[in-house]
């Protein structure tokens, strides 16, 4: 493909996803949000887990109030005297970074699966698929549930539970496409090349399953944001050494019951904010690559 | 037909296997139960008496035939920490989260309905719109985060309703629940409310969804040329075409409701099975992890083999396609 016609492509693209005006803001909402995750220690007023700074004396201060040395904290401070502002700017990076992550990987191990099954065929299809539909018919947060409970709590276990969570749905999106792009005349051109299995799956059939995959990777990621505060907040998750918005949510609320309610209603807005705007950047990817839908 | 039953009875219990054997190998792998039973500072006889009692000592896998023999015989071990079997702690806290899940099933029906047949008739007015927009709300809310919510608002700050526990139970024909006394039902709202939500959204866009579709059909055009009344017609006519496919639904989603009922049970201190795993997390109480995943995992076996046998009896199609494997 030429640099121009790449241009096209993109320009194309965009005009169509601008049609949707909702699907900008939250393309907007969300880059904000990168943003602000990419450069939490940069933008944040205070570094929220600098022991030098934070001290217990400034504990539980409503939004907007100052400390003695004049210092305002514009959402509040916790319990530790942490500027909520900057515990949620940190907390968005580490919540992203574990979502943004279990997606890719579960998208890698998903595409893996879905493709080689609908290339080979046969009994591995017949394993691997029936993997897949018994996972998917339990309730995700089982899932999780069973492997945290199981292993124990950690960085890396949460970053697999996702992944074992979501990697069924990549797969059986991966093989659907696969399935019919297996059967069109560039693959058996491919073959007749007598080229490796491998590098028909990757370098001829996955770029054309690469759409669906996208649709499906978005909303994945913000289901997978979202049951990593869930699990987070219950205790199962992340250590507290990594606080993400779910712990955050988790440490206010303990003081839900003395009326400090801005401890845990700031970081679970900020989640709200983040899985919405996906959520809507997604339906509309899904609505334009659906061509059932196309005008 | 036998035979796709008896291929889905057979892989049920591989799954159970498969599932009780991960579960029952990690939990050996975190922790040190011993020193949940004894001080840490007692005796070296004392410690290495209790690791041969319990028979830490041994490889996992002798162990996992050990509690394979003992669950054979009802007997899933006694909780580290309250010292009782693992199997009635928690079959007795079941009833709590099957209550829970009941209720919050009867208000997201209650709330979803009216909502997604008044969307459905009327797709095109501002107020349809707005239920609409507020169903992808719920949909992406995190379930415990709208529980705080709900806590802060009406039982902290307006003070109305409890948050906490399930207040006292009534006994009604023989079964004993919070939902027969007033006491139990201002408990039991706010949970369910929360649980609602998480379903709520789904009955509401499949309600719309049907009701668009019915909407056009003959029989509601005969209805109406019969000269029926308006409400005539939605209340018998399209709610009964329209609840075929709700009820399918939620018979799969109750499962669910089930799972998702561990996040509200913590947020609102109600004593079910789910809480009960959050704690025994907490305080690294194996047998009672143990068992509580064996059992939920098996309850989800079950329920999906009786979902399947049942769709091949009413889909053919299901028979044929699971024969020819």
């Amino acid at each position: 493909m030429t640099q121009n016609n790449k241009y096209e492509l993109l320009a194309k693209i965009w005009s169509e996803f601008s049609e949707n005006k909702i699907a900008v803001v939250a393309l907007v909402c969300f880059s904000i949000i990168l943003f602000v995750a990419v450069f939490a220690s940069v933008i944040s007023p205070t570094d929220p887990y600098d022991l030098a700074t934070v001290t217990i004396m400034n504990s539980r201060l409503p939004p907007l109030e100052e400390d003695f040395s004049g210092n305002v904290y514009w959402l509040g401070t916790d319990g530790a005297g942490r500027d909520m502002l900057s515990a949620i700017f940190y907390g968005l990076r580490i919540s992203l970074s574990v979502g943004v992550l279990s997606g890719i990987f579960a998208l890698i191990v998903g595409a893996f699966f879905g493709i080689s099954a609908a290339y080979f065929g046969g009994r591995y299809e017949t394993l691997i698929m029936r993997i897949a539909d018994i996972q998917l018919s339990f309730p995700s947060i089982l899932v999780a549930l069973i492997i945290l409970a199981a292993f124990g709590k950690g960085v890396e276990k949460t970053i697999f539970a996702l992944v074992l969570v979501q990697w069924a749905y990549y797969a059986r999106t991966a093989r659907a496409s696969a399935l019919v792009e297996s059967r069109k005349e560039y693959v058996d051109a491919a073959r007749c090349l007598s080229l490796g299995n491998l590098r028909i799956m990757l370098n001829h059939i996955l770029p054309n399953c690469i759409p669906p995959l996208i649709v499906v990777g978005t909303l994945q990621t913000a289901h997978a944001i979202s049951l990593e505060a869930t699990l987070s907040f219950l205790g199962l998750g992340l250590p507290q050494t990594e606080p993400s918005l779910g712990l955050l949510i988790g440490n206010g609320f303990e003081y839900v019951h003395t009326g400090d309610y801005w401890i845990s209603i700031f970081p679970g807005i900020a989640l709200l904010i983040t899985i919405v705007s996906i959520n809507l950047v997604g339906d509309q990817l899904r609505d334009m690559f659906n061509p059932r839908l196309k005008r | 037909m036998t035979v796709y039953i008896l291929q889905r009875t057979l892989q049920s219990f591989v799954v159970l296997f498969v599932m009780s054997l991960i579960v029952f190998c990690g939990v050996n792998l975190i922790g040190d139960p011993i020193y949940m039973m004894i001080s840490p500072e007692s005796e070296p006889a004392e410690i290495e008496r209790v690791i041969k009692e319990f028979g830490f000592d041994r490889p996992v896998l002798e162990q996992y035939w050990f509690f394979l023999k003992n669950v054979a015989s009802g007997d899933f071990g006694r909780s580290f920490v309250q010292g009782i079997p693992a199997l009635p702690l928690i079959l007795e806290r079941f009833p709590a989260t099957i209550e829970l899940a009941v209720f919050s099933l009867f208000i997201s029906l209650v709330i979803a309905l009216p909502l997604g047949v008044y969307a459905g008739l009327y797709p095109e007015r501002k107020s349809s719109k707005i239920i609409m927009s507020g169903s992808i709300l719920g949909f992406s809310m995190p379930t415990f985060w709208v529980g705080i919510m709900l806590i802060m608002l009406f039982a902290v700050k307006l003070d109305w309703l409890p948050s906490t526990g399930r207040g006292e139970l009534g006994t009604f024909l023989g079964i004993e629940s919070s939902l027969f006394t007033l006491n139990g039902l201002s408990h039991i709202f706010l949970p369910a409310l929360n649980l609602a939500l998480f379903k709520l959204s789904s009955v509401l866009r499949l309600t719309r969804a049907g009701t668009r579709e019915v909407i056009l059909q003959d029989y509601i055009k005969f209805a109406r040329a019969k000269g029926l009344s308006h409400s005539r017609v939605i209340n018998v006519h399209l709610l009964k075409n329209i609840l075929i496919p709700i009820v399918t639904v939620i018979g799969l989603e109750f499962g669910s409701l089930v799972a998702f009922s561990t996040v509200t049970e913590t947020v609102f201190a109600w004593p079910g099975a789910g809480k009960l795993i959050i704690d025994s997390v907490y305080n690294l109480d194996r047998p009672v992890i143990v068992a509580y995943l064996i059992i939920i995992v098996a309850f989800f076996v079950f329920l999906n083999l009786i979902v399947d046998i049942l769709y091949s009896f009413l889909d053919p199609r299901v028979r044929i396609k699971g024969s020819s494997e």
